[in-house]
């Protein structure tokens, strides 16, 4: 239990520092940029408090606000994918959740991808609608979306399988 | 009442939701009045320090383009100098003790600058211990960059052309009419230069500057070049799109201006409210 807590604590900052020192200066083709950060959204053990896990993600996102001047939309963003975390849970990974027994890195490599895939795509679309905020600009909010979110999923997916202690 | 508590504590992971869905709401909307976002910003010790530290290390990768910029500068006060004295006016005597009159420089180092959101802001590494003031404009060599809009100890945060809140008094420089320079969320090479009147002789090339009626910038702190112009909606101002000077994904050390007379003007402009 101490572990996973000392784990969670180092991977909330490490994912801060990488996002706001590194990978908000990449601006490939001008705007897109990966939001890593999520990933300690994603990850976060599935036994939990919930109450304790959405006040993290507050905090996670205000903390990037802080670093980005951004007001509060990544903070509404993650507390939103936060809350909305379980549906996405049962949607994709089906019954295996209802027994609260999954490892990420156990599962099945498709679930794993549409449950990445709709957290990052519902967490970007908020960012980015809050971001320009201006409705005749909407091609603009589902372009940067689309493509920040393919790079973000890369990201994530490379991360997971970089970084999962089990080798197979 | 027991059961407004029943449903409080059966509801409470949704309400916690709710209080920070709402929260976070109230600051974005802040942030995008002018003056009002004053909680969440990265003018604060922690992100400050972090963003200092950080480019400590990273700012020497730079340092070959900024010896480059410095002399350039050098080069061009140099010149101005040395003909000052030998030409037509080598008789003028300048007393250094006026220089500082109107307008005082400050030196800083930009330590995060971003140019891919909507509303793009730098910070620096001066703040009110060095007396900067909210409301000061920030300069580069080539042109102007933004206005601080935040500060704290140690830091402030500028608030950079790139960024669709912003409003600057601009001028055409051969001539003296004016517009407002804005940005439309772009590109971050190319600002909008609005309402200039359509008598304005406008050719592609020429330079446009800072105008001398707000009391933040001095007159003709240059801005960039017109790239290219329409007449707006209305057929009465011209919409003018403004190549910039500064290179604004690259931006080293800056100057502080602040316009010693701007609390004289300022009450003068506020006697007819």
């Amino acid at each position: 239990m101490n572990n996973t807590i000392s784990t969670n604590i180092v991977r909330f900052i490490l994912l801060v520092l990488v996002q706001v020192l590194v990978l908000n200066h990449i601006n490939f083709l001008g705007y897109i940029n990966p939001y890593l950060y999520i990933l300690f959204i994603i990850l976060f053990p599935i036994k939990n408090n919930r109450m304790l896990f959405i006040f993290l993600a507050f905090l996670l996102g205000l903390t990037i606000d802080l670093f980005t001047d951004s007001g509060g939309i990544h903070a509404t963003a993650s507390v939103t994918i936060a809350y909305i975390r379980p549906i996405v849970l049962k949607f994709s990974f089906g019954a295996v959740y209802e027994h609260q027994t999954i490892k990420f890195s156990n599962t099945d490599i498709g679930q794993r991808l549409t449950y990445f895939l709709i957290m990052i795509l519902i967490h970007h679309l908020l960012l980015f609608s809050l971001e320009i905020f201006n409705s005749s600009k909407i091609i603009l909010i589902l372009k940067k979306t689309l493509f920040s979110s393919i790079f973000t999923l890369i990201l994530c997916l490379l991360t997971t399988i970089l970084f999962s202690r089990k080798t197979k | 009442m027991q059961q407004i508590i029943n449903f409080i504590i059966r509801n409470k992971t949704f309400l916690l939701f709710l209080l920070l869905f709402f929260v976070s709401l109230f600051f974005t909307f802040q942030s995008h009045s002018y003056h009002k976002s004053k909680f969440i910003n990265s003018a604060n010790f922690l992100t400050g320090g972090v963003y200092e530290s950080f480019n400590n290390i990273s700012g020497y990768f730079g340092l070959k383009k900024e010896n480059k910029i410095l002399l350039e500068e050098n080069n061009r006060l140099k010149s101005i100098l040395i003909n000052a004295k030998t030409g037509e006016f080598k008789d003028v005597y300048i007393d250094s003790s006026i220089l500082n009159k109107n307008y005082k420089y400050t030196a800083a180092q930009v330590s995060k600058n971003s140019y891919s959101l909507t509303n793009n802001y730098l910070t620096i590494n001066k703040g009110e211990k060095d007396s900067i003031k909210e409301e000061l404009g920030v300069i580069t060599s080539k042109g102007i960059i933004g206005i601080i809009d935040k500060t704290s100890k140690n830091y402030s945060r500028v608030r950079s052309i790139l960024n669709s809140n912003i409003g600057i008094n601009a001028q055409l420089k051969k001539t003296n009419h004016f517009g407002i320079l804005s940005w439309n969320g772009k590109s971050p090479y190319i600002v909008q230069l609005t309402d200039l009147p359509k008598q304005a002789p406008v050719v592609v090339g020429d330079t446009i500057t800072t105008g001398g009626f707000s009391t933040i910038f001095p007159k003709g702190i240059p801005i960039g070049t017109v790239a290219s112009f329409k007449t707006d909606e209305t057929e009465n101002y011209f919409e003018i799109d403004v190549a910039l000077f500064n290179d604004m994904t690259n931006v080293g050390h800056v100057y502080i201006i602040e316009n010693l007379d701007a609390t004289q003007i300022s009450n003068l402009n506020n006697l007819d409210e």
